[in-house]
Parts: C-alpha cells; structure tokens; sequence
C-alpha cells in the first residue's frame, strides 16, 4: 500500500493533435516506466481505429513510479479519458477516479474544441488544473498569447503554466515536478468499508473481464469477495494488478490507489461504468454518486455487402460486444438487404467505431442503414409500441400519434459564434430554454429532438465554431410532433435501407437534401437515374442522375491487353463495395454519407 | 464497313476448344491449311511489333516507354533487334508474317539501315504474306522526313505521322518538336514515297472549344488520304501531365460532357467524309485499317521485340503473354548476355483469353464474335447480361456478332463491366 500523499491521480486534457499521447508518451519514458525497447509511438491509444483518428475510445491508464526533488518516490496514476460526447458520460467517471488534470495545449494553436469540454467536464469534477504549453520550440509558438487565452476563455490562473516540447522531451522533468507539487494527494479513509469505482472494463481472453478501478475507501485484496452495488453481482477477486501499463500483480490497493481485478466475469455487459465497488460483507451502504446506465440512443442496421458474410457478421459482432456493453444488438432482415443486426449504439461517433472495428479487424464490408432514435408510436388502441427501425413503422390508420425523444443540450462557447451556434438549433427544431454568459463566453441551453442531433449535429456545431463550441446533452423525455416517414426511391425502386422518420415540416428540405448528396455519391451508370424522396406515395423531392457519357480508353493496342484486363479485373473488385438495387448499384458509403447534412 | 482483305474466311462452327488444343505443335501445318482444325489465333493471323524506345524528347502526356538519350549505338541495338528475331523464329517456326509493326519511342529516328537488317532479317526468318504491311511511326519534324524514301525503300509501306494538333500553340503545349508548317511538309513527303499514310491527333486539349475542333478535324480530314488515329487527351499517372494535373495544374482540360461532345462530333464529321470509325480512336476509308492493329484487336497473334514490348503467342497448345524488361539498357544486356530478352511467360486460362478478346474486340466496329468468345470462355455470354445493354441501345446482337453501338463503344468500360459481371 501506497501513503496517500505519495499518491498523485491525473488526466490529461487536450485538443486533438496538441500532443496528449505523446506528452504520455514521454512521462513514461522518463520515468523509466517501460522499457526503451518496448516504446512505440502512442503507447496508451491500443486500438488502431484511436491511433488514426487521434481519439481515445476507452480509458487507457498507466502508473508511473517518479522519484520527486523532495527525496520521496511518488506514484502518479495517469487516465487517459475518451474525448468525445458520445462518451461523455465515460468521460466524467474516469475524470471522478483522478484529483487533477493537465491541461495541454498546442502554443501555436492556442485553445481549441475538445479542449473546453473536457477541460469543463475537469471543473465540475473539482479537479486542479496545471496548464501545459507543448510545442514550445514551434517558430510559430505564443505561449505568452496562449496563456492569456486560457485565462479569458477558461478561466483558470496560467501564470505558471509550463512550457515543453513533448516530441523533444524539454520541459518533461518540469510537468513531472509540477503533477507532485502542485496536483493535491487524493483523500481517503483506509478503516472505512471499501468503496471503488468502476472506471471502466475491458474483455482479454486469457483473463476474461478485466476492470479498472479507482479506491476510494478501505482496502481491495486478492481473494475479497467483492459485490457490484449496481447490479449486486457478487465476485472473488483472482487478480489484482497496477498497470505500467502492462499488469504487474500487487496483493491490495489502498485509498487513492488506481488498479485492476479479475474475478470470473463472463461479459463486459455485466460491469457497469460507474458502479459502486464493495466487499460482499461490511460493504458500505452508500454508492458513489452520480451512476448512470448506459442506454443506447441511436440504432441502425448493419448488413454485409455479401450476404455470404452474415456469419461472420454474427461472429465478429458476438466477440466486439464482449468487450463493449454500451452497444446492443439484434438479428433483422430486410428484403433489399438480407439478413443483418439492428444495433444500437451511444451515439454516431459510436456506431462509426464500431462498423469501423467490424470492417477492419473482420474484414467485413458493411451497409449501415439510416441511424434512428427509438420513437413512441401511440396506437389508436391505447397501446404504445418502441419504433427502433422506420421499417417497422404500423399501418398509419392504426396509429393516433408518434412521440419522440427530446434533449436538453448544453452548448458552451465564445459569443463570437453565438449567432451561428442559435441558427443551427433553430434550424434543427430547437427550443432555447437558457442563454447566460460568462465572460466572453456564452452558455446556451436548448431542447432539441434527439433525432436532429444523432447524425451530425456536433459535426456541424465543431464547423460553425471552427472547434471552440463544447456540447453536452441529456435525454429528457418524450414529446409528440408531427413525424412521418420518408422514403427514398432509387431509379423507381424504394431503398429501405435509407428510410428515416422525419419532422413533416424538415421532410421537404431533408429529401431534397439526401437526393443531391446521392446524385454525388451513386456512380453514372449507363443509364439515366432518377432520385426521389417521397411521403406514402408523394414525391416531394427529385434529382436525376445523368446517364455515363464517356468511359473508354483512348488508346488499347498490343502492350495494353494486360494492363486494361487488371484495371477492369480491379473495377470488378471495386464492386463487390456495392451493393445491388434493381438495376442500379450502390456504393456502401453512401449509406452513411447521404445522411450527412450540410446545413 | 467491309472485312479487310487479309480476314481469313470464317470456318463452320465445329471447331471446339479440344480439337483446337490438340493443333497444338502443328502450327506449320495448320498454317499450310490441311484439314488440322485452326487454333484460336489464326482467326486474326500472325504479326510482329518491334519497340525502339528513344525520342528526341520526351512528351508531357505519353505514358509510352520512351527514353531520350544522345547516345545510342544503333549497330549495338541492331544486332539485339535480330538476336531476338533469331530466338523468335525457333519459337515458331513457319508462321507467316502478316504485319510488322516499328513503334515507338520515336521510329523514325532509326538509322534506315538499321530498319533494313531488321525487316530483312525477319524476312529471312519466317515467310512473309504475299503483300506485308510494314508500318513505322514517325514524327513529323524535317530532319526525320528526309528519311523516309530511304524507308520506303527497305520495306516500309506504311507511316504514321504523330501530327496531333493542326495549332502551333497546341504543339508546343503538348511538347512537341515540330510545327504545323513542318507537319504538312512531313505528310505531303510521306505521301509521295508510301503507299499508305496515316496520322495521329489529339482532341479535349486544354482550352480546346468543340468549335475549334470541329475547325481542326475538318482541316486533317481533307489532308487525310485513307486513315487518321483520333485520340481523346488521356491524363496518365507517372507523365509530367500526369503530375501537373495532380498538383491542380493542367487548367482548361474539358469536363467529360465536352469530352463527350468532341468525340460525338469526330463521329459525324468522320462519318460524312467516309473515315468512320473502324475501332474507338481510329478511322479508315474500307480497307485501309490497319492491319497490325486488327490482329490487337481481334485477339492473333503477336510477337513483341525491344524492351517493354508485349507479345500474345499460342505455343504448344497454350496462349502465353510474354515480355520483356522496361528499360532499354537491362533489355539490352538480357539479350546481349543471357541471349534472350523473354521475361518468364505467363500462359493465359481461358477465362482470360475470353476477357481479353471481348474487351478488345468490342472496339472495333464489327464486334465479337460470340462463338469464338463461347469457344474461348467455355460457356456462352450470358444474355442477361446484354439485353439490358441492348435495350439501352449500347449493343447490338445479330446472330453471333455482338457490336457496341457508337453510343456504347464511347462508354465501353462500362459496357464492359456489365457484360463481365
């Protein structure tokens, strides 16, 4: 066990590309934490889908032993959260498990988009904040404007910020110094009862499920029984282990300490973020506040390009969920497509991510279907059936109303944005509940249609804003509107797969909208194509998608047979990417990209 | 348009895939024309490409392989040129020679003495068609016309002038060395000592307006004696247009509506002065296709000479492409010191040789036969597949001739990615 105040819990907070993983990167390496021949570039970001995109899925964490100026040796947890609003929730757990964060920011660049939200999400969790400025040695660098930003835009002393260059390694001793120094030593009480946080999990399998856990009271050993507060699963604990950041095995974690644990645990569905860790006997009698279940909110249908692949499909999604709880997912077919799953997920970001793992690590190619939200459909019975898929919609004569999910939304940014910020949540059927400044800074609060937000919404506000907005949201309830469903027919044939309900008075706008992106996105063929959007059997949006007018190759003489016969060999390929509707072939990305609006 | 002269007659159709197999190693003496069922090339005969990989300078648009260098010793290149034809000649003995091909590179810089030991050397190697169309490729500057009675009389009976644009600015845009003035000096020399001239343009320049098109092919068309090679502007990676147009250079190039129009345009006007269209970019008065490129295009065969030439060979009951190294020099030393300038062979499977005959013969304007293609591929073309086509008015099926219509045939990749699934 570990003196509390030789124990420092931190997160680091940054804008993509500011240099997050590789200020970690560093911290590591310093300390001597893995060895020089173990090192790779973004040791912590372990999926290849995070490394590209720059994004944190799951929590990843490493504990780094640093022997201070004091003389002490001191143990600094570091968490490394997910940054993105699909993960919000996700978020605000990991930063609970830590007292203080890095605020890292790019000198050259100054204060940008993630940074706010997640610097906020550090506020609220009453973290101290050490403002960082990387990239010092850039010509392009300001530290001294850099750091008037961060006091105007988030409010927090950056007098003594300090300067490095994470890629060079000047300035890593200094952020060491400074996380012992000047981040408070967690608090906690080693006689009370135990009392963990479930940080997150993850499935291995060799070890089956493994979970993250940050103490807060009393002491975890090997052996305890231990319970789940939330869902009162009760567990022995086979494995406990710090991670540096591969496990290394310790016999107890005290208060403050930040660890892992096995315990047969079949499934990650089973381990809740957030949830109260106790022992099974003499726990404590109050959990951790602020437990929210995961629900998913967005749902699509994810079908293989070749049937031939549903197997795979079914395999590939059983093993992905093992190690995801927060996506559901169940069997479907359609007449167009197949069979399938219906899936739901936390947000769009989440489904990109998992259709993106799917593709990638099974190598499945897939059609993703028009995401919706769960609606309410009334009948006029008096019963109420979950709408999960615009497919399944009733015979209207039987329905009295639909009723769909609302949000509350917080939207934080510079008021230079403001008007750009309202226009967006007008245009997506909001209604502004608040508007308060702090500052230069405007808080805007709206309730919005869920449905209006899921595909690209925080897409589009990141755009209007050029990244400084920060976006929150909370679901609220239910409320009835005037929605129907839109179809979309391709050369006369309806396309299910791009059904979506829709506000009536959007419909026009958004059919109009889907039929120009799909005149981008469906190849000439060598006929013309017309693109309709229609309501039952009304058409209110057209396009036609002119017929191929030159596709052939000037010159084909003797030395050319075996290049051209590999170029249509390869164009054979290339549609396999395709999917067959009627006469008319439809790439898979348009599925997801048709949805996509500009405005 | 009527069949060439040389078309061999079409046989009944009892010829299957086994009976011309087992032809196989008995070309002489099906070439003799016994009651030996024919193998599948002589159904376009037997012609012999020859690359000379130099020019004087290199064009921003060709993807050809083309080399500039001051130092070439044409006797060393000669020797080489003639090793091969050696190696070719035990390889297949006794076929007769229907068409040999000089290409380039730029041709016309060859010494003509170099030009007459080769063409004589294969004259010595294999018998030779009663009246052989031996085609060089030559640029049209003054230097190169001085030579061309001294090819014509070695054996040459055909040129193809690289022209491509009747418009000063336009040559220069396209890098090339001679003028418009020099080009029509070029051709009216070339038509006083061969009997067949052709020459090449290219149309969707930059800038170009369909006007200026029409403006320029009416010009070429009543220079033109029998043949003119049309080509649409190609941008092709690893050219300097190539890398231009991908660092968002190369301005003005036509949107493929324009491109589209241009080449319905060349149609009509082609059309009307009786050169319509015997394959996508060529163009002849009935009879005066090129031979050569007919055997290309209606899948004979073809032994390839010089670095980087492609061949198409039936041997021993197989159809190998065969090649050879790119760069002049490593052709050169594979055939100065190994004695051979082959790459390994690569036999075709049916299936490919079926791909290969219906993706070239669709170019030309009189089609596929789909017998020859059902013989090839081992099962008839599915006609799923070319009723929507013909219902789009692409194609057109008469008994077993299935041709692009001049709608499909400018469409032709995708036509062809319909018909092959």
């Amino acid at each position: 066990m570990t003196q509390l105040d030789r124990i420092r819990n931190f997160s680091i907070v940054a804008h993509i590309d500011h240099g997050k993983s590789t200020l970690a990167d560093r911290l590591i390496q310093l300390t001597g934490t893995v060895a020089e021949r173990d090192m790779k570039d973004q040791l912590l970001d372990a999926m290849d889908i995070e490394r590209e995109r720059g994004i944190t899925i799951k929590a990843n964490t490493v504990r780094i032993e640093y022997p201070a100026k004091d003389g002490h040796t001191y143990i600094l947890n570091l968490i490394d959260t997910p940054g993105h609003v699909d993960f919000a929730y996700e978020v605000s757990r990991s930063m609970r498990a830590v007292e203080g964060s890095l605020l890292v920011v790019d000198a050259s660049q100054g204060v940008e988009a993630q940074t706010l939200a997640n610097v906020y999400t550090a506020i609220d969790a009453n973290h101290e904040i050490v403002p960082v400025l990387n990239k010092i040695d850039l010509p392009a660098a300001e530290p001294d404007r850099v750091r008037e930003q961060i006091e105007d835009v988030i409010g927090i002393d950056a007098s003594e910020a300090v300067e490095i260059s994470a890629k060079s390694g000047l300035g890593i001793p200094e952020v060491l110094e400074a996380i012992v120094t000047r981040l408070p030593a967690p608090k906690g009480d080693r006689d009370a009862p135990l009392k963990a946080m479930l940080v997150d999990s993850w499935y291995d399998p060799y070890l089956g499920v493994v979970v993250l856990i940050r103490v807060m009271d009393g002491v975890i050993r090997k052996g305890d029984k231990i319970k789940m507060m939330q869902t009162g699963a009760t567990h022995g604990v086979d494995k406990l282990a710090v991670l540096k950041p591969a496990m290394v095995d310790t016999p107890e974690l005290g208060p403050g300490e930040i660890g892992i644990f096995t315990g047969s645990i079949k499934q990650v569905r089973d381990t809740k973020v957030g949830d109260t860790i106790t022992h099974e006997k003499k726990g404590c009698t109050e959990p951790l506040p602020g437990f929210k279940p995961s629900i998913p909110v967005v749902f699509c249908g994810l079908f293989p390009v070749d049937s031939n692949d549903f197997e795979g499909l079914r395999g590939a999604i059983d093993k992905l969920a093992l190690n995801d709880a927060s996506f559901t997912y169940e069997m479907e077919s359609s007449a167009a497509l197949g069979f399938g799953f219906r899936c739901g997920f936390l947000g769009l970001l989440h489904l990109e991510v998992i259709r993106d793992r799917l593709e990638r690590e099974y190598d499945i190619d897939l059609i993703t279907t028009a995401p919706s939200v769960v609606y309410h459909v009334h009948m006029r019975d008096g019963s109420m059936q979950e709408l999960h898929n615009p497919a399944d919609l009733p015979d209207l004569t039987h329905v009295d109303h639909i009723e769909e999910p609302r949000i509350k939304a917080t939207i934080l940014v510079p008021d230079e944005y403001l008007g750009d910020v309202l226009k967006l949540c007008q245009d997506r059927r909001g209604i502004q509940a608040e508007l308060t400044y702090a500052g230069s800074r405007a808080m805007v609060v709206y309730d919005l249609p869920l449905n209006e937000v899921v595909f690209d919404f925080y897409d589009r506000l990141k755009s209007v804003t050029k990244g400084y907005a920060s976006f929150d949201y909370e679901i609220t309830g239910y409320r009835e509107d005037r929605l129907v469903k839109m179809q979309i027919l391709v050369n006369d044939e309806p396309v299910d797969a791009l059904s979506m309900m829709v506000h009536r008075d959007r419909a026009e706008g958004r059919g109009r909208a889907m039929c120009e992106k799909l005149k981008e996105l469906i190849p000439r063929h060598m006929f013309k194509i017309p693109i309709q959007a229609a309501i039952g059997g009304k058409v209110i949006a057209r396009e036609t998608l002119a017929a191929m007018r030159k596709d052939v190759t000037a010159k084909c003489y003797g030395g050319d047979v075996t290049r051209k016969k590999k170029l249509l060999e390869k164009q054979k390929a290339g549609k396999k990417k395709m999917r067959q509707f009627g006469k008319v072939e439809i790439p898979q990305q348009a599925f997801i990209s048709a949805l996509k609006m500009d405005g | 348009m009527r069949a060439p002269a040389r078309r061999p007659p079409a046989h009944p159709d009892a010829r299957g895939r086994a009976a011309a197999q087992s032809a196989a190693g008995g070309v002489a003496q099906a070439a003799r024309g016994g009651d030996v069922p024919r193998e599948d090339w002589q159904e376009a005969g037997f012609g012999i490409y020859l690359h000379w990989p130099f020019c004087a300078a290199k064009c921003p648009y060709c993807d050809f392989n083309s080399h500039v260098s001051d130092r070439i010793d044409q006797h060393r290149w000669a020797r080489a040129y003639c090793a091969e034809i050696d190696r070719l000649g035990t390889l297949l003995p006794g076929r007769v020679v229907q068409t040999v091909f000089l290409g380039g590179g730029t041709p016309s810089l060859m010494d003509p003495e170099l030009v007459a030991q080769v063409l004589g050397r294969i004259r010595a190697t294999w018998p030779m068609a009663n009246d052989p169309e031996v085609t060089l490729e030559a640029n049209p500057t003054s230097a190169e016309a001085g030579r061309f009675a001294a090819y014509a009389q070695c054996g040459v009976t055909r040129l193809s002038l690289g022209v491509q644009a009747l418009n000063d600015d336009d040559l220069r845009r396209l890098g090339r060395l001679h003028s418009v003035a020099e080009a029509r000096t070029a051709y009216d020399m070339a038509r006083a000592v061969f009997d067949r001239v052709s020459f090449d343009l290219i149309h969707a320049r930059q800038y170009q307006t369909l006007a200026q098109w029409r403006a320029e092919l009416t010009e070429a068309l009543a220079m033109a004696v029998d043949h003119l090679s049309l080509y649409q502007l190609t941008i092709e990676d690893g050219t300097a247009f190539g890398a231009r147009h991908a660092r968002g250079g190369l301005r003005g190039l036509p949107d493929d509506d324009l491109g589209a129009d241009m080449y319905a345009l060349t149609q009509d006007l082609c059309d009307a002065a009786g050169l319509a269209a015997y394959e996508v970019s060529n163009h002849a008065r009935p009879g005066a296709e090129s031979r050569h490129n007919l055997i290309y295009w209606r899948s004979g065969d073809w032994a390839g000479i010089g670095p980087g030439a492609h061949g198409r060979l039936s041997i021993g009951g197989q159809r190998l492409a065969t090649s050879t190294p790119l760069a002049p020099g490593a052709w050169l030393a594979a055939v100065e010191r190994q004695g051979s300038g082959a790459l390994p062979d690569e036999p075709l499977p049916a299936e490919e040789q079926a791909t290969e005959y219906l993706m070239m013969s669709l170019r030309l304007a009189e089609g596929c036969d789909l017998a020859r293609h059902a013989r090839l591929a081992g099962a008839p073309l599915d006609h799923a597949r070319i009723a929507p086509l013909a219902e789009a008015g692409l194609v057109q099926q008469h008994a077993d001739r299935l041709r692009c219509t001049p709608q499909g045939r400018v469409v032709l990749n995708g036509v062809l990615r319909a018909l092959l699934g």
